[in-house]
């Protein structure tokens, strides 16, 4: 099954386009410029050469021997934490800082939780000569400082957010009250497949460029499609920029990693589809965190680019339809396959990734029971520099460091 | 009465109306009906009573902060409809956003709407294309749904908002958020000349109400000159910031500048 939205931007009944009746036609106009130069020779071209040039594409799909032999499956690393920056956000914020160029809008606005968007855009904005602005909530401006000084060394400038919860949510809210304001000038880059109609469509699209690589790679590899392939999930973008070439491979078991923070039960947790509720937050329908009266819950994860308490529409919708399987990883079953990833292969995952890593594991344990060879591709979406603090902090002496 | 009704009166009586937005709950529950008095008091005709949502996109700090205030003391919509239900003596309209109609159920909203006497309601996140689910339900009840128009809707949008439009449109002056400016933006007269003549074509008489930026009574004077009403919410909202903060008698202050306000809508 492949997922198209309709003509009001709806998977299902996920998605649409629920803004402010200023944007609506910032919306149509945006939607209207992405279809005709996402089909133009000479944009896909220009964004070709930045994608291999400059961002280093395509991204290896890396056999993790070691990881392979130690738990039973045939498990391959698509290495996205090989992108420029670290992460797979780049292969989006280059296409969006390229429409927006062609569009004639100079001035780029972000939100950020970790920053790892944030400096994709500040990236794509320097390289394409763009004016760049970044919304921060001060929590994480605090909780990430050498990101923010990241982003300022890009040249984007950093607006701190002090309203709410002072995190991704609220960094989202003051974006679009930004856009509300400069409308005319201003491009807004939203960092995953989440938002009013056509961000979702648009940010998959830009990252299906994950997925087609590793099709073709894992065909040259291995001869057949994977069984599995395993990406964490937060709005979904990496997920969705996987998966998206392979829904009509109803063979490939398509499976995505929440963030089941301190556990499920524990209410403090990103889980937005394997624990949300269906409704109405930041221009979209979707699964989301909240209380019976509709009011945003602060989620929670020690990997700051999955604390977010909603999710792309079109993933509520492949979920809600079985094509694919969400399940969560809680933080502390998360820092251990992030310690086995490191010591094992020498890859330092993101925190986000390690959600990943830590089901690709348990997986294959499972199938090695069935003594099968089975063959597992897990995204791995960005590399851990960023969050080697945070683990320090929190293994402290138990780091099995010599 | 109907909002349209009551535009109508207000017309007979040579005079334009003026809307008061407060956030319901802020500082607390109790104070909402003494404000909603004072602004009664002093002149408003219809009072526009925000049910505050955790992450409101359309509004400016100040909304914001008494939004999160209020979340704080414990408003929710149980409670909300209880305090509009209480509040007597101007039309009511209730500001809101889409989840907590939503996760309400649209029917069980505009029912409650309609038993607290709230004759409109205002989804400053529901544009017209996914509008038509609780328009239908709103057709069923004595509660209109109110549209906004932007300085921004292109002309086949606001042909398909004046379709549906009843009540009064909420005409945004100026591309932004909520919140009290210095000047009133230089566009309000062109902008509202093209949605009259958009009424004119398609024969849709509705009330245009003006909002977003209207601090000041010179403002309300202004914007009575060519549109039906004027919306003043966040400069309300200020003097009770401020109320929370001395020991002035905020009451009065809410009152006369009500009335301050009002005064600039008669005989225009």
């Amino acid at each position: 099954m492949l997922s198209k939205p309709d003509e009001q931007g709806k998977y299902g009944i996920y998605g649409g386009k629920f803004a402010p009746e200023v944007l609506m036609s910032a919306l149509e106009e945006l939607e209207e410029a992405f279809n005709s130069f996402s089909h133009d020779k000479s944009f896909k071209e220009e964004l070709e050469l930045l994608l291999r040039t400059y961002a280093g594409r395509p991204t290896s799909l890396y056999f993790a021997k070691n990881l392979s032999e130690a738990f039973g499956a045939r498990i391959y690393l698509k290495r996205e934490d090989l992108v420029h920056g670290g992460a797979h956000k780049l292969n989006n914020t280059l296409g969006q800082c390229l429409l927006a160029k062609h569009m004639g809008k100079r001035r780029i606005i972000a939100e950020t939780g970790a920053g790892q968007h944030g400096v994709a855009t500040a990236m794509a904005a320097a390289v394409l000569e763009l004016e760049c602005e970044v919304y921060m909530g001060t929590e994480d401006v605090e909780r990430q400082k050498l990101n923010v000084f990241r982003m300022k060394l890009l040249g984007a400038r950093v607006n701190p957010v002090d309203s709410g919860s002072k995190t991704l949510k609220d960094a989202i809210n003051e974006s679009m009250r930004d856009w509300v304001t400069n409308v005319e000038n201003t491009y807004y880059l939203i960092g995953s497949v989440v938002g009013p109609h056509p961000y979702p469509l648009m940010v998959r699209e830009f990252q299906r460029v994950i997925g087609k690589e590793t099709k073709e790679q894992i065909l040259n590899a291995e001869g057949r499609l994977p069984d599995t392939i395993i990406a964490c999930v937060g709005g979904g973008s990496n997920a969705m920029g996987i998966f998206y070439d392979f829904l009509e491979d109803d063979e490939v078991e398509l499976i995505g990693v929440e963030a089941a923070g301190k556990g499920l039960e524990s209410g403090e947790h990103g889980a937005s589809i394997c624990a949300g509720t269906k409704g109405v937050l930041h221009g979209m329908y979707s699964k989301l965190l909240q209380d019976r009266h509709g009011q945003i819950k602060q989620s929670y994860s020690f990997a700051p680019g999955l604390d977010y308490p909603g999710v792309g529409p079109e993933l509520a919708y492949l979920a809600e339809s079985g094509r694919v399987k969400m399940v969560s990883a809680t933080d502390e079953e998360t820092l251990s396959a992030f310690e086995i990833l490191s010591m094992s292969e020498g890859i330092i995952p993101a925190l986000e990734s390690a959600h990943a890593i830590h089901y690709a594991i348990e997986e294959a344990k499972r199938k090695a029971k069935e003594r099968r060879n089975h063959l597992i591709v897990v995204n791995l979406s960005g590399r851990g520099d960023k969050d080697i603090f945070l683990v320090e902090k929190v293994l402290g002496d138990k780091c099995n460091v010599h | 009465m109907r909002i349209e009704e009551k535009f109508k009166e207000l017309k007979e009586r040579k005079e334009k109306a003026l809307i008061g937005f407060v956030t319901a709950g802020y500082p607390s529950a109790e104070d909402t009906k003494e404000i909603a008095n004072a602004l009664i008091k002093g002149g408003i005709d219809i009072l526009e009573l925000g049910l505050p949502f955790s992450d409101p996109i359309a509004d400016g700090v100040t909304i914001q902060r008494a939004s999160e205030s209020s979340l704080r003391a414990g408003m929710n919509p149980d409670l909300y409809f209880e305090v509009a239900a209480r509040i007597k003596g101007a039309e009511k309209v209730c500001l809101t956003y889409y989840n907590l109609v939503l996760q309400r159920g649209l029917e069980e909203f505009v029912k409650d709407c309609e038993s607290a006497g709230i004759k409109g309601l205002i989804v400053p996140d529901l544009p017209v294309e996914e509008s038509k689910p609780l328009l239908k339900i709103c057709e069923g009840y004595e509660t209109d749904l109110i549209f906004l128009v932007a300085p921004t809707t292109t002309e086949p949008r606001m042909a398909k908002i004046l379709d549906a439009a009843s009540g009064f449109i909420y005409v945004v002056s100026l591309l932004g958020v909520t919140g009290a400016r210095e000047k009133l933006s230089d566009s309000i007269r062109p902008h509202i000349r093209r949605i009259k003549e958009m009424e004119l074509s398609m024969d849709r008489p509705v009330p245009l109400a003006v909002g977003f930026g209207i601090s000041k009574p010179e403002h309300v004077r202004a914007v009575c000159e060519v549109a039906d009403g004027a919306i003043v919410g966040s400069a309300f909202i200020k003097i009770i910031e401020e109320g929370l903060r001395s020991e002035d008698d905020m009451l009065r202050k809410i009152e006369e500048f009500a009335r301050s306000l009002k005064k600039e809508t008669k005989g225009a």
